[in-house]
């Protein structure tokens, strides 16, 4: 019985058979960090006292087999963007490198309800804005497949910590791809739900209208545990959805018949690589081989997809993000002679090189003269792909693409060249415009030994249909149970 | 020079919610205990989201009815971005280009008969969240502001007129009736002390000069405090344009829009900021809210939930009770629970005239002696109008009224009945006296005590009269003074 | 689209951002290249087309006037850079300042 690289489901069968306690695998995951991450480098803080605490409060209610929530004592990573009372949260940023929400994010609170026990916080893009999680302020994560790579962004903690067996699973926040994309480079199942049905309350906003918490985890029974954790609707969140919350896991198993998987003929252009193109043809084969049938689908207003979202998301995140001016909380500067002055020091001083870039794009294209233009034809430029995404879905079931066009790229490999960057989210982005639910799936290794995602979108609150798909694969492939040699 | 004043309001008032316009946190006014009415949202916390106040948008909803302004029926929240401390997320959340309410009047009443009402007409109000405070450090010698958010988030209505008002006093008597009518109306407490009611105007002069007419600029004097000082700053605005026009010539457009602030001790106003600060508010759909849709529902609810509004009110008592506009204003100045009390009164004793006398002078006045509201007022509308039924009838005279009045002051509150009026009657012998054969009989006792005043008014001397009438009056408590007066003047001069 | 220095200034300044001569630079150009980019959109046709704010289109949410608990003083003024212990305190503001 190996507790580290174990999925969530072993581990509490492991704990409900009495063969281990929740301690013993809060410790041995403990044990794996400090084994291991001073290489991959995903926890930006850890709380090995109360994590311990907590595991032990769980096992004392399953000896005296009392109430024990359905994620019964296991280690979550959390991605740092999520607020957690008394316990700092940086969003990997230098402008809150002191600040200590008072308060708790909805789901941090459902996580504890659940009695999922945070191990710790995980480093992250900076304001979550980013795709290799080198625009962190404070460490450069590495994909655990290869020390060299970057692990995706910007949950590229939350992927690593992961992938490198430190918690079967972890909370990631996806605003165009950053729970996706780093799944896909870490070998690791990764959702990005329906916009509206997980509470955005204490995810500290970079686009509020794209923003979603997700699961990563080791496999899609975990992610789908997750999942069913931390969704539902919440008062203090005005854009979530009051929607019942089905059971994700309880009919996981039960393959669905007849699926009708789409295919969309722009999907597949220049940009894409060779490896990736030929392990998402093969992924479809499976389907074909499970009975599913593959159905050509057109998304035509799809190559608009990246200039929409670099526009709006750029334009909300300069909104969101006036609120750091060193006044409240956050970085103050220390040379100024001058109210304005102290503000635009603390903000120059703060952010980082991408931060301020997209504050600066989105400022830009809300000033006067130029919103019109950009913002406003953004936005109907959206609801087009949108639309897009209504009319094939009533054809399929589910829409199956590359996560990402190319496996994880080197670190500093991109790091000047922002449009390249931001080519790289195509597949994912347009279900964070239009709302839906996506998940990638482990597919693959290329020859370089790095892994390969393929990702699934649904229609809006298909979740249960999404994770169902990815089940059945998984259940043929096995590619989610392939653990990277760290080293 | 002949030229005609323009001056267009824009009132800010605060709702009276129990919570702030999107979180939980308590509204209330509080300067003396900083920072303690705050919450993460309120702070403007990183993850922190709003959530629209029900009560809020239900009051605004009146406020825009009663301002007869159109409701539309789907409106959405805007970011207005701006960097301010007293602003802790560096935007306010308010509504840009689809208000909830647009083009509405209000009606400024008139004290002349012969002067038909002004209306002003209203081009939007809309509602939107307040900042906090900030507090300068008054020494001037460049310590730190200070930075209080108990206010932040505090809902507020924003009204704003056309350039309709014509003069000063009118910009006064516009603000007096939207205080009234919102008072009126339970939305707001409209207190400009404590900055629920808060006024800028823009002013300028419409010059008129051979026979073309020729705008000068507009000047915004931004907050000031009171209804006088609104008045005082827009004279002083209109003489200042006036004398600036003759010396520059300058017309609307050749200059940017000033911004003024006003002196209240000095009486004058002042040059706020330049034109450098040319602003760009990036107004941009606040995506942390969704549009509200106004249904028949929410409209006819909000619709029907309205009182009689005050100027509708007004018109009625002029009326139904031949009141002079003077004690109408009264009364209905008095707020809601006033003219009801006054209305049940003037329906009981049927005689509007009475009732309003009493109501404005004796109720008002102990009222007031006695820090009563008009609900905790012991005599009830019923009672006193039993009370004052007696009086029309004339078997009370208002002197023994007014003494009864005030016994009922006294007795507990469950005894305070029209039952109890006889019995102070009765045991005070307060019955007005209507057998002149005996009131003839006690003065003639009198008048035979009081010989040099009789004499006296045999000379014509008739206030002499008047201590006889009090003897009289001790003898026989329940006459009318006037007629024991007369009769006494009449016995001695032998008419 | 090229974007002049003076231009990436004024935005800068909107953004309230102190930017050094090299980000400025820099600035100047990555936004000119990712503006460039942002013409393709003038391919669509987006006339009658609704805007999309919220991919999930709710409307009427609202919460009930019901007061929760403040946060203390203390709580409220722990993240402050700089507080007398009951206010946070910020450099004195001149008239200028306010962006509005």
């Amino acid at each position: 019985m190996s507790l580290v690289g174990a999925t969530a489901a072993e581990l509490l069968s492991f704990m409900k058979k009495g063969e281990t306690t929740a301690v013993e695998v809060m410790q041995a995951h403990l044990e794996q960090i400090s084994q291991t991450d001073d290489k991959v480098e995903a926890y930006v803080q850890i709380d090995t006292e109360t994590a311990l605490k907590k595991a032990a409060d769980v096992d004392a209610r399953r000896q005296a087999g009392e109430s024990v929530g359905p994620l019964g004592g296991l280690p979550i990573a959390i991605k740092d963007v999520l607020c957690t009372k008394g316990v700092a949260t940086t969003c990997s940023s230098k402008m809150l490198e002191n600040f200590i929400p008072p308060y708790d994010a909805t789901v941090i609170k459902k996580l504890s309800e659940a009695d999922g026990i945070m191990i710790g916080k995980v480093n992250m893009d900076e304001f979550a804005m980013g795709s290799s999680t080198e625009n962190s302020a404070f460490k450069k994560t590495r994909n655990p497949w290869n020390l060299e790579c970057t692990p995706g962004g910007s949950s590229g903690g939350s992927a690593a910590a992961v992938a490198a067996m430190t918690a079967p699973m972890s909370l990631g926040s996806d605003t165009g791809g950053s729970i996706r994309q780093p799944a896909h480079f870490c070998g690791v199942v990764g959702m990005k739900p329906t916009y509206g049905r997980v509470s955005r309350y204490g995810l500290v906003a970079f686009a509020s209208s794209l923003d979603q918490v997700g699961p990563l985890a080791n496999d899609v029974h975990g992610a789908a545990l997750l999942l069913e954790a931390i969704s539902g609707h919440d008062q203090l969140d005005s854009t979530s959805v009051p929607k019942d919350v089905p059971s994700y896991t309880s009919n996981l198993e039960e393959p669905l018949k007849g699926l009708k998987i789409g295919i969309v003929k722009e999907h597949y252009v220049d940009g894409l690589d060779g490896e990736v193109e030929l392990t998402v043809r093969e992924a479809y084969k499976v389907y074909e081989s499970l009975g599913a049938e593959l159905i050509d689908i057109s998304l035509p207003n799809s190559k608009y997809c990246v200039a929409a979202y670099y526009i709006i998301a750029p334009a909300e995140a300069s909104s969101n993000l006036a609120r750091y001016d060193g006044i409240h909380y956050g970085h103050r500067t220390e040379n100024f002679e001058n109210m304005v002055e102290m503000y635009s020091r603390s903000r120059g001083e703060g952010f980082g090189t991408e931060v301020k870039r997209r504050i600066m794009l989105g400022t830009y294209t809300l000033s006067a003269g130029y919103i019109d233009a950009y913002y406003l034809k953004a936005l109907k430029v959206r609801r087009l792909i949108r639309n897009d995404f209504d009319d094939a879905f009533k054809k399929v079931d589910v829409i199956a693409s590359p996560t990402s066009p190319n496996t994880a790229f080197k670190l500093g490999g991109m790091i000047n060249d922002p449009m390249s960057m931001y080519l790289e989210d195509i597949y994912t982005i347009s279900a964070n415009l239009a709302g839906l639910p996506g998940i990638s799936v482990p597919a693959g290794i290329s020859k370089e030994g790095l892994p390969i995602g393929l990702q699934l979108v649904g229609a809006p609150f298909e979740e249960g249909k999404l994770l169902r798909a990815a089940r059945m694969f998984e259940k043929e492939t096995g590619w989610t149970a392939k653990r990277p040699e760290i080293n | 020079m002949d030229y005609k004043v323009v001056i267009g309001l824009e009132v800010h008032v605060q709702l009276l919610t129990n919570t702030k316009l999107f979180s939980g946190c308590i509204n209330k006014f509080n300067p003396d205990n900083p920072n303690v009415q705050t919450d993460p949202v309120t702070i403007g916390l990183p993850g922190t989201l709003p959530v629209m106040n029900r009560k809020a948008f239900r009051l605004a909803l009146e406020t825009a009815i009663a301002l007869n302004c159109t409701i539309a029926r789907f409106t959405k929240w805007d970011r207005k971005q701006y960097y301010y401390p007293d602003l802790p997320k560096g935007y306010q959340i308010s509504q840009y280009d689809m208000p909830f309410s647009e083009h509405g009047w209000l009606e400024i009443p008139t004290t002349d008969d012969t002067v038909e009402p002004r209306q002003i007409r209203i081009l939007r109000a809309h509602l939107e969240e307040d900042a906090g405070k900030n507090m300068h450090d008054e020494t001037g010698g460049g310590g730190d502001s200070h930075v209080d958010l108990n206010r932040a988030g505090t809902p507020l209505i924003e009204i704003v007129s056309q350039p309709d008002i014509t003069s000063a006093a009118e910009a006064r008597a516009y603000l007096e009736e939207l205080k009234l009518l919102l008072s009126y109306i339970g939305v707001s407490d409209c207190n400009m002390q404590e900055g629920s009611l808060r006024c800028d105007a823009n002013i300028n002069l419409h010059v008129l000069k051979d026979g073309e007419t020729i705008p000068t600029p507009i000047v915004e004097v931004k907050n000031v405090n009171s209804f006088r000082n609104v008045e005082l700053a827009c004279e002083y605005e209109i003489i200042r344009q006036q004398k600036e026009f003759e010396e520059t010539g300058k017309r609307l457009g050749e200059v940017e829009k000033e911004t003024r602030g006003w002196d209240a001790v000095r009486g004058t106003t002042f040059a706020q900021r330049g034109k450098e600060d040319a602003s760009d508010y990036r107004y941009f759909p606040d995506p942390d809210l969704v549009p509200v849709v106004v249904s028949d529902e929410i409209l006819n609810d909000a619709q029907a939930s309205l009182c009689e509004l005050p100027a509708a009110r007004r018109q009625r008592f002029l009326k139904e009770y031949s009141l002079t506009p003077y004690d109408a204003n009264v009364i209905i100045e008095k707020l809601g629970a006033f003219a009801d009390y006054f209305e049940t009164v003037a329906k009981g004793c049927d005689d509007g005239k009475q009732a309003a006398n009493w109501v404005t002078q004796d109720v008002t006045r102990e009222m007031n002696d006695r820090g009563l509201s008009i609900e905790e007022f012991p005599i009830k509308a019923d009672v006193l109008a039993a009370l004052l039924a007696k009086v029309i009838k004339g078997d009370l005279t208002i002197k023994s009224a007014r003494e009864v009045f005030m016994e009922l002051l006294e007795v507990p509150a469950t005894e305070c009945t029209s039952a109890k009026i006889d019995q102070i009657i009765d045991e005070k012998g307060l019955g007005a006296v209507q057998d002149t054969g005996q009131i003839t009989e006690v003065i003639n006792a009198v008048v035979s005590r009081n010989e040099k005043a009789a004499s006296d008014i045999r000379e014509g001397k008739l206030q002499a009269a008047g201590p006889m009438i009090g003897q009289v009056m001790k003898e026989l408590k329940g006459a009318d003074p006037k007629t024991v007066r007369q009769m006494i003047i009449d016995h001695i001069q032998g008419n | 689209m090229s974007l002049s220095q003076d231009d990436v200034k004024k935005v800068a300044s909107l953004s309230r951002l102190a930017l050094t001569d090299d980000e400025l630079a820099q600035m100047q150009q990555h936004l000119g290249q990712i503006l460039d980019y942002f013409e393709i959109l003038k391919d669509v046709d987006t006339e009658n087309v609704e805007p999309l704010a919220h991919a999930i289109e709710l409307h009427n949410v609202f919460r009930e006037d019901e007061v929760l608990e403040s946060l203390s003083r203390e709580e409220a003024l722990s993240n402050a850079p700089k507080t007398d212990g009951k206010y946070f305190l910020v450099p004195e503001i001149l008239r200028n300042d306010k962006n509005k």
